[in-house]
């Protein structure tokens, strides 16, 4: 065995709580998420940043998780699927929009659609369904063909309490 | 797909960033948004030894007007050039080729020097640098120097940075209001183009290509046939038959990349034109 290269202590907020860890400078943020940190709701799909699936927020950007460094969010906030909902577990009006409007099948790629839309939401709250699309070029999904995709979003967009007003929104919050 | 084991150093600024070049040589690589390198790392395809990293370098970051021409930092984001006032108004082109750099996620990480610095003949910046004939900054244990664009493509992902340098800034020339246009064709949005074409008219045209050779090209045909008023689809045919060395891959033989070579630079020539 040749020298092994030294851990590196590193300090990562994650979903509001900061903690600190030494990793292998070669450990893809991805898989401290899943392997050391257990938040395996953001998935690794082709794992060579084409397909979205490990999107999480990096400083509130989305970034592709498999194609970020763990060393690289040295003292940056990340943000995971894990960390979207309220702390009373209420849904996000992304969440919602995907239940509302059944934006996937398999569900391999929500997470990182979900995460992908929770960043052009905060950018940009009224979006056209061209910047919907134009916004998750970067995030596939095998199943839906997009259009039920592209209509959770614009019903986020919508109802950005994320309390839907024609289906049970009535009682929910009694 | 994990990296091969390296050892990480982080850098605080750029001379901190050249100290260490110099220390390590050609062991080391930096590492700015890692969008380029990270893919390549984790398919083995390069494994250095020592990574150096130069994320955190601020001051490398800015887009400022000086004089006749747009400073840009090589550590900018793709999503700060897309989104720069400054470059929307006096370089439209760049802000426009920026935003159309893999997908938003890629255009959050990656930065503009590092994708000029990677020398890939399929990706879209080194065109803008060719066709408006901008001015790599580089900085090493040697001091500062300027290359031409011209000059700074030499072969497939190399370049005229030395092992001990860093690329610190790009000066593109205004472009005065002089007509421009991007053409990229891919299969998918967010793809590399499988061929593609910046176009910029004025006072000192320029025509270049991506993914028509083993590096990003100026058409020097295509150029001067712009420059002595020739009309939109001899440009295209010079840009054609003047690429020396098409690639040949999945995506495209040399007879369909030339022909896409021609209608790209035909249709850029005439929007840069309008």
């Amino acid at each position: 065995m040749e020298n092994r290269p030294s851990n590196v202590p590193v300090t990562i907020n994650v979903n509001g709580n900061a903690l600190s860890a030494e990793v292998e400078p070669r450990t893809l943020l991805a898989l401290f998420l899943r392997d050391d940190l257990h938040l395996t709701g953001t998935h690794i799909g082709c794992d060579t940043s084409n397909c979205g699936a490990c999107t999480v927020l990096l400083d509130g950007d989305a970034v592709k998780s498999c194609t970020v460094l763990a060393v690289q969010a040295d003292g940056r906030d990340i943000t995971t699927i894990e960390g979207v909902a309220g702390d009373d577990g209420s849904f996000s009006a992304v969440q919602e929009g995907f239940r509302q409007e059944h934006g996937l099948q398999c569900g391999y790629c929500t997470p990182g659609m979900i995460m992908a839309a929770t960043a052009l939401l905060a950018d940009n709250p009224n979006p056209s369904e061209h910047d919907i699309r134009h916004n998750l070029e970067g995030n596939l999904c095998r199943c839906t063909g997009y259009q039920m995709i592209v209509n959770s979003v614009r019903w986020a967009a919508e109802n950005p309490d994320g309390v839907s007003v024609s289906v049970g929104g009535q009682g929910a919050h009694s | 797909m994990i990296p091969a084991a390296f050892e990480y150093k982080k850098a605080g600024s750029a001379d901190e960033a050249i100290a260490l070049l110099t220390e390590y040589g050609d062991e080391a690589k930096l590492l700015a948004g890692g969008h380029s390198l990270l893919p390549l790392m984790k398919l083995r395809l390069a494994r250095p030894e020592v990574l150096i990293d130069i994320g955190n370098v601020a001051d490398l970051s800015y887009v400022r007007e000086d004089g006749d021409h747009i400073a840009v930092g090589a550590l900018t984001r793709h999503r700060d050039v897309e989104r720069s006032d400054v470059l929307r108004s006096a370089l439209p082109v760049l802000a426009h080729v920026a935003s159309t750099v893999g997908d938003p996620q890629v255009r959050n990480r990656g930065t503009i020097g590092g994708s000029i610095v990677h020398g890939d003949p399929a990706s879209d910046l080194p065109s803008v640098v060719l066709a408006t004939g901008a001015t790599l900054v580089v900085r090493g244990s040697g001091g500062q120097r300027e290359i031409a664009a011209a000059d700074f493509f030499v072969d497939f992902l190399e370049t005229a940075v030395a092992a001990d340098e860093l690329l610190t800034e790009i000066k593109f020339p205004k472009s005065n209001g002089a007509g421009w246009s991007f053409q990229k064709f891919n299969r998918r949005a967010q793809d590399w183009a499988i061929v593609g074409a910046t176009v910029v008219g004025g006072d000192n045209p320029g025509v270049s290509l991506v993914n028509m050779g083993s590096k990003p090209e100026l058409s020097v045909a295509a150029t001067e046939a712009m420059a002595s008023g020739a009309s939109p689809s001899d440009v295209g045919a010079a840009a054609a038959d003047g690429a020396a060395n098409p690639p040949e891959d999945l995506s495209a033989n040399v007879a369909y990349r030339r022909h896409l070579a021609r209608s790209l630079v035909e249709r850029a020539v005439a929007e840069a034109s309008n």
